[in-house]
């Protein structure tokens, strides 16, 4: 088998997925190498100066993102500080090997790294969780916490962006499943290059044209070190069908990869259609579309022993779970005899019982400029947030860096529930 | 006269192989052997858990990579390949995650 390599015409090892073209290794790893510097220029993602923390799992996409990401950034000098930023679930056996890959990548290119843990965060690891939950919901927990576990990490480190490697088919297989889902803000969202730009910190994805095959053929042929591995608590199913669809469909159309994307650029939604309306969570800070975002509401259903409390059926859970806050206010209210409102003593609530200062970096001292968490839990709760893949960009955060600190005392400081009127 | 050759799995196919990333084996017998043959053996030989991860009808399930010899089986002829003394095969999954 003699076929020659497109462009040089040398012996060829490579066939492209997305074009069919044909080359020989040393050509195909320049062209994969200009093609991602295409997507940075076309999509404007990065300005000389800035520091940007690369989401490194010690999988093949966030490997070959910071092999790529120090050749272009040394090649066409954009002038970036990188840091590798990663995150350790605390499950055990899990992240042990992968982490160990994070250390390797990092020696081989000279880049900082960071590890933040579910533990430092949360003061929780995943395998407590699991202990405490049993292994049904525990994906949600897990996709929940590692999306906002990359943001509060990067804010930790003062970053300016975050990139992370979600890929062509990864993006696919997003569309498809909020599509399912009928996820319209997120099938809005997920396609953008960039996310998170207003006031958040914006998050990147320069290998939202690459495909997959591209990505595992550069890593093989560079002999990248990389880890892979299923989640030891049970994976997503949804998302694996999903996955198997987007495989399926490419085998027999390779352009299917980059046309379900396009088909996702190119929807618009109807003005009618409600939306849910971005806010930041009054206890941590992240962007959330309610009064407190799904890792708060998680935190305080582990915290009080009622662990459903973030999952399931959202409305009736979160309603609940609002009108206890209303009750614990109002006899706040009653002890402390206020006049003020409900909605003022609220706030008064939290702030005597020490939970965050809603990442403001005002804890314990913000008297009464918190803000008052609503109790009505109108908003819709979007219900993609329970992958376990994580690979529906969130909107970034909008908390500070002592939030991370914060968090901590959710835990010890929520006023102590009563579970027998929650009980589901 | 049988046929030595080496197998290599990775990117989480090697779950499916007891976590054995490398085999070097001998195809039995006297016939010629190619990829579409090759397979079923190694699902009846090797593979140790879910075949279904491994094969889809009587080829490699979609976002499994192969490779011949270091190039990709799509430029060898993919089923139809015929399998040469001391070939390396390798088997990459895509589908597991990182
Ligand atoms: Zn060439
Ligand atoms: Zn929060």
């Amino acid at each position: 088998m003699a076929k020659r390599c497109r462009v040089c015409n040398g012996a060829a090892q490579i066939k492209r997925p997305k074009t069919g073209d044909i080359m020989c290794k040393e050509c195909f790893y320049y062209a994969f190498e200009e093609e991602i510097h295409h997507t940075v220029l076309a999509g404007k993602l990065f300005t000389a100066g800035e520091t940007v923390a690369i989401g490194a799992s010690g999988g093949k996409d966030s490997t070959v993102l910071a092999h790529v990401m120090t050749v272009l950034n040394e090649r066409h000098n954009y002038g970036l500080n990188l840091i590798l930023l990663s995150v350790d679930e605390g499950i055990t056996g899990y992240r042990d090997d992968s982490l160990e890959t994070v250390k390797i990548n990092q020696q081989e290119y000279g880049l900082p790294l960071k590890i933040v843990s579910y533990q430092e965060l949360y003061g929780w690891t995943m395998d407590s969780i699991v202990q405490q939950i049993g292994l049904k919901n525990n994906c949600t927990y897990c996709g929940v916490f590692r999306r906002q576990a990359l943001d509060r990490g990067a804010m930790l480190l003062k970053v300016d962006k975050i990139v992370t490697g979600h890929n062509a088919d990864d993006i696919a297989e997003t569309v498809i499943m909020n599509v399912l889902r009928g996820d319209i803000a997120r099938l809005r969202r997920c396609t953008a290059v960039t996310t998170g730009t207003d006031g958040a910190l914006p998050r990147c994805k320069p290998f939202k044209y690459t495909y997959e095959k591209d990505i595992v053929m550069y890593a093989f042929h560079k002999n990248l070190t990389y880890f892979s591995t299923e989640c030891i608590y049970s994976p997503n199913a949804y998302r694996g069908f999903a996955r198997a669809y987007i495989k399926d469909l490419e085998r027999i159309q390779p352009s299917a990869i980059i046309d379900i994307i396009h088909s996702g650029e190119s929807l618009c939604v109807k003005k009618d259609v409600r939306m849910p309306v971005q806010t930041t969570c009054s206890r941590c800070g992240y962007i959330s579309s309610n009064e407190l975002c799904k890792a708060c509401v998680m935190l305080e259903g582990l915290n009080k022993g009622r662990p459903r409390l973030g999952i399931g059926k959202t409305h009736k859970e979160r309603r609940l779970f609002n009108e206890e806050l209303a009750r614990q206010a109002a006899e706040a209210a009653a002890t402390n005899c206020n006049e003020t409102t409900t909605t003022t003593t609220t706030t008064t609530t939290f702030t005597n019982s020490k939970v965050c200062c809603g990442g403001k970096g005002a804890c314990g001292s913000m008297g009464g400029s918190g803000q008052a968490p609503e109790m009505c839990g109108s908003n819709l709760q979007s219900k993609s947030e329970s992958d376990c893949v994580g690979s529906v960009s969130p909107s970034g955060g909008g908390g500070v860096a002592e939030c991370a600190n914060s968090l901590k005392k959710v835990r010890i400081g929520v006023p102590t529930a009563k579970p027998n009127l929650l009980e589901f | 006269m049988a046929v030595p050759i080496t197998l290599e799995f990775s990117g989480g196919a090697e779950l499916l192989f007891a976590n054995q990333k490398k085999h070097s084996i001998e195809l039995p017998g006297s016939q010629k052997w190619d990829v579409k043959s090759l397979l079923p053996w190694i699902r009846d030989n090797l593979l140790q858990e879910r075949p279904e991860l491994f094969m889809q009808g009587d080829t490699v399930r979609p976002g499994i990579l192969v490779l011949v010899n270091d190039a990709d089986w799509e430029l060898m002829g993919e089923l139809e390949y015929e399998i040469q003394p001391n070939d390396k095969i390798v088997f990459i999954s895509t589908l597991h995650g990182g």
